[in-house]
């Protein structure tokens, strides 16, 4: 309250002093703001409508739910579904139509292609890269170098069953031996597999230690990888003599390869995604540049696939994830 | 100008017997056997280097204290007691020289996690300097570290001269100090060494809160004691801002921080709420220490230095009392605003938000009172860089206090909300009107607590103001389009019914922004380093020779029409 004794007129605004001071400091009379006063009012009394409107009072169990009947998870319920409504014809058609008579249908086919590079950019970019360029034990799904195949029905496979699932019988799998690590060879006989692959790839010229790498290769890798090394799509053998490689084309990186073995590992979609997100997905993919036209033809069953598979089986679980 | 200069090495050791002197040696002694004891049968590791901190620093104490004493004077029966005619500044001086000291460190480990957002690869690899753990560091070096500082100094300082009265209980107040700076020291080697209980802003474990707490409850004391003992009869209205900041603090760190220790040897807690109800109380907390810490307290530093520096009267009285009640009334429930569109309630959304819109004008008159304070003293923004650091401060408290009720608002908030703009609306509130305000405090201060005749150079607190001012200016901008890009593109759908952005695309997009954002920073380091050689000039006594800051010369007595000569 203003000491009416010791206030005084302010001569800048002509205003009184409280008549109270503080190491000099004195405080004016001044009245409230007007438009300051009536702005905070205003903002009660939209306050006082908005609590009114919208779910606001605690109580004992429950609360007012609000005169608008609004929810944060009823709000979020009605912009998905009005997003889910909006695509639901198209998802329709995709899912009924087999992926191989995709293409058929242009509008179609470019529906899922659409679809699939935003289930591509929730789902895929994590390991493939946004670009889908992907990097090292991720491969690149630009080109047309493909580990299991590059067609729609077979890219859609791959997609639904994933690739070394432990727990999961349908997925891609095929285990590539440790020759190092288990012994299988020695560190002499690695050393020379390595040069025989960098020269199959066009990476050094044949020597002595190529040569003899030739016949180990023979024995042990051709089986999986072909006798030129041209890969096998079956058993998701990469190709070793393009420049393309999953984990690295320089000496170091293949002889890890050779000595350790990978065995990366895609998770399987089809337990995650509907059918149609899976069919769009893989429609985009084959839309990325390497797409192939029909399905490869498939080979005649290699019987010591079984050998190999056994060889590795045990590490399978444990190392499937390196 | 209070040119006491002089005998100021009061230290801790005045009035003290033999006895009271081997008490207290002994004390220290003892603390630091207790420290030793627990750091060598720590659980883990971190604990063992705290309490080595801890042991390390009960023996320095010790050795100080044994050191120091006047035993001639306690020969002589004859205690020196302390200077009652003057105020008892000395952890006043140390304040202002931790808080440059603790803001150059801040601002310094702000920029480094500004590269670091940029620049993944200066996280170095390692875990000591990874950005989870650096994060904290620089959040609780400026806020706590730096703002605490300065909100003790400037405290003590502004309590004892409106009061009239020297500080109550003046060892409690050293121990204010010291404490708080070794609540500061192991907080931060804590999150070096990922010790936390992963609460932002409340990271320290429990037995750093346990101490901070012991800490705060001595402050209050020593705050509300002088309060007590003051030979005004009124209570000034920044006392009024310290006092609800001091009691408000305690409080909501208490609650906030209750946790069961895994061990009492141990660094490793937790908390006890869980899920939803822990985070309302950590954004109850979080938003109240941004609304006591940050703004109640920093109002009480304004209502002090910016009438003193402008040399005129507080505007208006009867809204400093509506706006401090109605402020500190609804600014207690607006923290559920931080938690909009989370498995929180509808309900308590709805009521952070009205509180937020509510605390509008409660926080605007603030503002208004601090600036129109300058109402007969315009002419100084022109003259006096303090003052237009003042000025500067009150208009990006008005900005930020603005913006915090429209983002507490649902429909911006789905936009706003995880994205870079709240990083923005934070610092154009923490480095334009908590950092502006503290250094006009501090250059309003340092020549008065060591006695100079004036700052060594009030050119170089214009450039600070510059360097500062475009520091927050490309700072905030850079923010604000990020975080509204950031919130477009990541709900962006496309023609075709889907989502058109992958959140590695909004990450790529944010990459000029935060180079813009460190820019910023860099600059604002750099007005904080020109104040310390500034400050730590003016402290050595040297005087730069300058032109005044003055304006062309004005006669208002000839800026005026001829008069027709009378015919």
């Amino acid at each position: 309250m203003a000491d009416p004794t010791k206030s005084k007129i302010d001569q800048h605004s002509g205003t009184p002093t409280m008549g109270h001071e503080w190491d000099g400091i004195e405080e004016l009379d001044t009245p409230l703001p007007r438009w300051w006063l009536w702005t905070f009012y205003a903002c009660i009394l939209f306050s006082l409508g908005y609590v009114i409107a919208y779910p606001a009072w605690p109580l004992v169990n429950s609360y007012t739910k609000g005169m608008l009947g609004w929810s944060s998870r009823g709000d979020l319920a009605r912009d998905m579904a009005a997003q889910a409504a909006k695509v639901a014809p198209i998802h329709r058609a995709i899912a009924a139509t087999p992926i191989d008579q995709l293409p058929a249908n242009a509008a179609l086919m470019q529906a899922a292609v659409d679809g699939g590079r935003a289930a591509f950019k929730v789902h895929c970019v994590q390991c493939h890269g946004s670009g889908a360029a992907g990097s090292k034990g991720y491969p690149n799904l630009n080109d047309d170098d493909w580990l299991w195949g590059g067609d729609l029905v077979t890219i859609e496979k791959t997609i639904i069953d994933g690739v070394r699932n432990p727990d999961h019988a349908e997925t891609r799998m095929s285990i590539m031996p440790a020759f190092g690590r288990d012994q299988l060879l020695q560190a002499a006989q690695v050393d020379d597999l390595v040069a025989h692959v960098r020269t199959i790839s066009g990476q050094q010229k044949p020597d002595a230690a190529s040569r003899r790498g030739g016949q180990l290769f023979a024995d042990n890798c051709a089986v999986c990888h072909g006798p030129a090394g041209k890969g096998n799509r079956e058993l998701g053998a990469p190709n070793l003599t393009d420049g393309i490689w999953l984990y690295g084309g320089d000496a170091e990186s293949i002889h890890q390869t050779v000595w350790n073995s990978r065995q990366g590992v895609m998770p399987r979609w089809g337990d995650k995604l509907d059918p149609a997100t899976v069919r769009m997905l893989a429609a985009y993919v084959h839309s990325l540049g390497g797409g192939e036209a029909a399905p490869v033809p498939v080979p005649v069953p290699v019987p010591t696939v079984a050998a190999a598979v056994d060889n590795g089986a045990a590490e399978a679980t444990s190392d499937a994830r390196q | 100008m209070s040119a006491r200069a002089g005998d100021f090495d009061e230290h801790i050791s005045w009035g003290i017997s033999m006895e009271q002197l081997v008490m207290k040696a002994g004390g220290w002694f003892a603390l630091a056997l207790l420290a030793a004891a627990a750091a060598v049968m720590a659980a883990d590791s971190g604990f063992a280097v705290h309490m080595t901190i801890v042991a390390a620093t009960g023996l320095l104490l010790a050795a100080l204290t044994l050191k120091r004493a006047d035993y001639g004077a306690i020969i002589r029966g004859a205690l020196k007691m302390p200077d009652q005619g003057r105020y008892d500044d000395d952890m006043i001086r140390w304040g202002v020289i931790a808080t440059i000291f603790w803001g150059l460190a801040g601002f310094l480990a702000g920029l480094y996690i500004a590269l670091q957002l940029a620049f993944p690869a200066l996280n170095l690899g390692i875990e000591y300097t990874s950005f989870g753990r650096l994060r904290p560091l620089h959040t609780s070096a400026v806020i706590f570290a730096f703002g605490g500082n300065a909100l003790i100094a400037t405290s003590f300082y502004v309590v004892q001269r409106t009061c009239r009265a020297r500080l109550a209980f003046p060892t409690m107040a050293r121990f204010v100090f010291w404490g708080y700076q070794m609540f500061i020291v192991l907080a931060a080697t804590g999150y070096l060494m990922g010790i936390t209980e992963g609460k932002e802003y409340a990271e320290p474990e429990w037995y750093v809160d346990l101490w901070l707490t012991v800490v705060w409850v001595c402050y209050l004391l020593v705050f509300g004691g002088t309060i007590l003992k003051r030979s005004e009869p009124h209570i000034y209205v920044a006392n009024w801002f310290y006092l609800s900041f001091i009691i408000t603090i305690a409080m909501l760190h208490i609650v906030n921080n209750l946790s069961m220790p895994v061990s009492l040897l141990g660094s490793k807690s937790y908390a006890a709420f869980a899920g939803v109800q822990d985070a309302l109380t950590q954004w109850w907390y979080g938003h109240n220490a941004v609304g006591f810490f940050l703004t109640a307290g920093f109002l009480a530093m304004m209502y002090y230095f910016v009438p003193k520096q402008a040399e005129r009267p507080v505007y208006s009285y009867r809204l400093s009392i509506i706006h401090f009640w109605s402020l500190i009334f609804l600014y207690i429930w607006a923290g559920p605003h931080h938690l909009h569109y989370t498995a929180l309630p509808d309900w308590a959304q709805t009521l952070g938000m009205v509180f937020s819109i509510m605390l509008w004008m409660p926080s605007w008159g603030g503002m208004i009172n601090g600036l129109m304070t300058l109402n007969g003293a315009w002419d100084k923004i022109r003259t006096d860089p303090i003052i237009r650091m003042m000025v500067m401060a009150l208009a990006f408290y008005g900005m930020s206090t603005f913006e915090g009720p429209m983002m507490s608002i649902k429909a911006v908030n789905s936009l706003s909300h995880y994205t870079d703009w709240t990083i923005g609306h934070v610092h154009s509130g923490a480095l334009g009107w908590n950092g502006m305000i503290t250094f006009a405090c501090l250059y309003y201060m340092a020549p008065r607590l060591w006695g100079r005749e004036r700052l060594y150079s009030l050119r170089m607190v214009n450039w600070h103001f510059w360097l500062a001012t475009v520091g927050i200016v490309l700072y905030a901008a850079a923010m604000w389009t990020a975080g509204i890009m950031q919130g477009l593109m990541w709900r962006e759908y496309g023609s075709d019914g889907y989502l058109v952005y992958a959140f590695s695309e909004v990450v790529k997009a944010m990459f000029p922004m935060y180079l813009i954002r460190a820019a910023g920073g860099l600059l604002y380091l750099a007005g904080a380093i020109i104040m310390a050689v500034n400050i730590g000039l003016t402290i050595a006594g040297r005087q730069r020779e300058e032109k005044p800051m003055r304006d062309a010369a004005f006669d208002p007595a000839a800026d005026r029409p001829l008069q027709p000569h009378a015919a």
